[in-house]
């Protein structure tokens, strides 16, 4: 029960200070229950920070990098759990090998590629790198190969339905369970993502959510009840979505820990 | 088969096209944006290059630079202090909360949730919560130490306290996710082990180191290593917290540097000074020794099984 208690306490605090004023919550002894000053610090959030264009960025390269991933992965799982073709072995090792590798190694030469690019500042510069997921790549092979079952494929091939016809009308709708978890994962991971957003946004008015919080958390380190404000609506949106889907999620994390 | 029908010495790959065409989606991103941005990193980091002119060979002077650096040693040393305060009692506690609620029956599918939450949260969001309740005049944790009538400590300015703030964080960001992980371990144990030990005559302590420790240790292998190559890329929490010393402080990453991190300095040689061949001798030298460090971790895991 501690333990509850000391995980969720942080969300009960959040509320406490953004539905407060700041005066509230230095006095002392703190005022420890819900104020009614939410929409107040909303209002100074919104004259402190973009929000909403930070929301809309924040959104778009959520949903574009889950979308791209879902679509990339699955395919490419698809043609690794149920053909062989020359080269597979070599290729699956070289995807297997390379998930070790921590992103900051390559994050300089990303920069300037985005620069080369003229990428720089857009949201393309997060969007197309984050396409490439060696994880989901393995977690949706594992589940095609179980999954699909052969027989449904042998039928479909002897109607006439190729590679792509085989992946639309018989993969897709036979893995969407492996889909639904790989789809949370990736949008929450894009949602929190910190150091590439820092980097590659260098336009102070096209900032993502996380990386405007920082910024206003930073230069107006005082008013933590407008930052908490803050705190709050970037934080809400993500738990609805994982309290939503967390009894499917939860079990397909553990899987991939346990495997 | 659509693809082998077609089968002939020169057409054997060719025929094989919609597969090559279906992963190749990965294989493009992931050379242009990964694989070859790594290598040009390894060719940087022999380089003097500020990102704008000419860059000039400098061999391994970088790496002999690193070695007499002593801002990078400190990092180093932050790094793995923070590390070790931070995964020690994370991966303690995770063990007692998975066998507490192993053991009750009721609301477990709400202890999951509540347990996983932390670690889907945004790390700017904790590590900005933290600040908030640590802060050192207005913070939560102060006021209440005033309130029992203590002294107020100065958290975010003592070298020390520093460090903790950040372990605290990231200890309270992933505990939870890894009970949930010894959770499914446990599940996994047949009952039927316990009640033979429990005939026997064995306590619960004795249950605990004989039957659950053991069987869950592959488990916790796992949680080892990925809480050491997470824990010591830690690079948001300090950047969030002392971010705004960096720009005008020599002193990043807060006072006395405390909260400097590998990484954190990383970033600040390459995107804040644009000292970019000596950002890519920090970051491979840091994923060197992140390598070693994982190597011994397994390693002495590995022979306290051979041993038991």
């Amino acid at each position: 029960m501690t333990g509850v208690v000391i995980s969720v306490f942080p969300f009960y605090w959040i509320v406490v200070m953004a539905t407060n004023t700041s005066q509230d919550i230095y006095r002392y002894p703190p005022k420890l229950w819900f104020g009614d000053h939410l929409l107040t610090n909303i209002q100074h959030l919104f004259d402190k920070m973009a929000f909403f264009s930070s929301l809309s960025n924040t959104v778009i390269v959520a949903v574009c990098t889950t979308v791209l991933v879902l679509f990339f992965d699955s395919l490419a799982a698809f043609a690794f759990a149920k053909y062989d073709f020359p080269g597979k072995k070599f290729l699956f090792g070289v995807l297997l090998s390379m998930y070790i590798l921590p992103t900051q190694l390559a994050i300089i030469p990303q920069y300037e590629i985005m620069v080369q690019l003229g990428w720089l500042g857009t949201l393309k510069a997060l969007v197309v790198p984050a396409a490439a997921n060696a994880f989901g790549i393995f977690w949706m092979r594992q589940y095609t190969s179980t999954s699909v079952p052969d027989e449904l494929l042998d039928a479909a091939r002897i109607e006439g339905a190729g590679f792509f016809r085989l992946y639309w009308h018989v993969v897709l709708p036979c893995v969407r369970p492996a889909l639904a978890f790989l789809g949370i994962y990736t949008f929450i991971a894009a949602w929190n993502d910190y150091i590439l957003p820092l980097v590659m946004l260098v336009n102070p008015d096209r900032l993502t959510l996380q990386v405007a919080l920082a910024q206003l958390y930073a230069g107006h380190s005082t008013d933590y009840s407008m930052v908490m404000a803050g705190v709050l609506l970037s934080v809400i949106p993500l738990v609805l979505v994982f309290t939503f889907f967390a009894r499917g999620f939860i079990a397909d994390a553990t899987k991939g820990a346990l495997r | 088969m659509s693809a082998g029908a077609r089968r002939g010495p020169r057409r054997r790959v060719a025929g094989y096209w919609p597969q090559y065409l279906a992963i190749s989606p990965y294989y493009l991103i992931f050379s242009v944006f990964m694989l070859f941005p790594v290598l040009y990193t390894v060719f940087l980091a022999f380089q003097k290059w500020d990102g704008i002119g000419d860059m000039h060979f400098v061999g391994f002077q970088q790496f002999r630079f690193l070695w007499d650096d002593p801002v990078f040693w400190l990092s180093v040393r932050n790094t793995l202090v923070i590390w070790v305060l931070s995964t020690v009692p994370m991966l303690f506690m995770a063990l007692v909360l998975a066998v507490l609620v192993n053991s009750t029956k009721r609301l477990t599918a709400f202890y999951r949730v509540a347990l996983f939450i932390p670690s889907i949260t945004s790390l700017v969001a904790i590590a900005i919560f933290f600040g908030a309740i640590f802060s050192n005049n207005f913070g939560l944790i102060n006021a209440i130490l005033r309130a029992l009538h203590l002294s107020a400590v100065p958290w975010m300015s003592n070298e020390w306290t520093i460090k903790l703030v950040i372990s605290a964080l990231m200890t309270w960001q992933w505990t939870g996710y890894n009970a949930i992980i010894y959770l499914a371990g446990l599940q996994a144990i047949p009952s039927e082990l316990y009640e033979a030990a429990r005939m026997d005559g064995a306590g619960p302590v004795r249950i605990f180191r004989s039957i659950t420790i053991p069987l869950l240790r592959p488990i916790i292998l796992f949680t080892v290593v990925i809480s050491t190559v997470t824990g010591l890329q830690s690079f948001t929490e300090p950047q969030v917290l002392f971010g705004s010393e960096a720009a005008t402080n020599p002193n990043s990453g807060g006072p006395g540097q405390a909260g400097l991190t590998t990484l954190l300095y990383f970033y600040h040689q390459a995107f804040d000074n644009n000292d970019f061949g000596y950002g890519a001798a920090i970051v491979w030298a840091f994923f060197l020794l992140i390598l070693l460090i994982v190597g011994i971790n397994w390693r002495l895991v590995q022979r306290k099984e051979r041993r038991s």
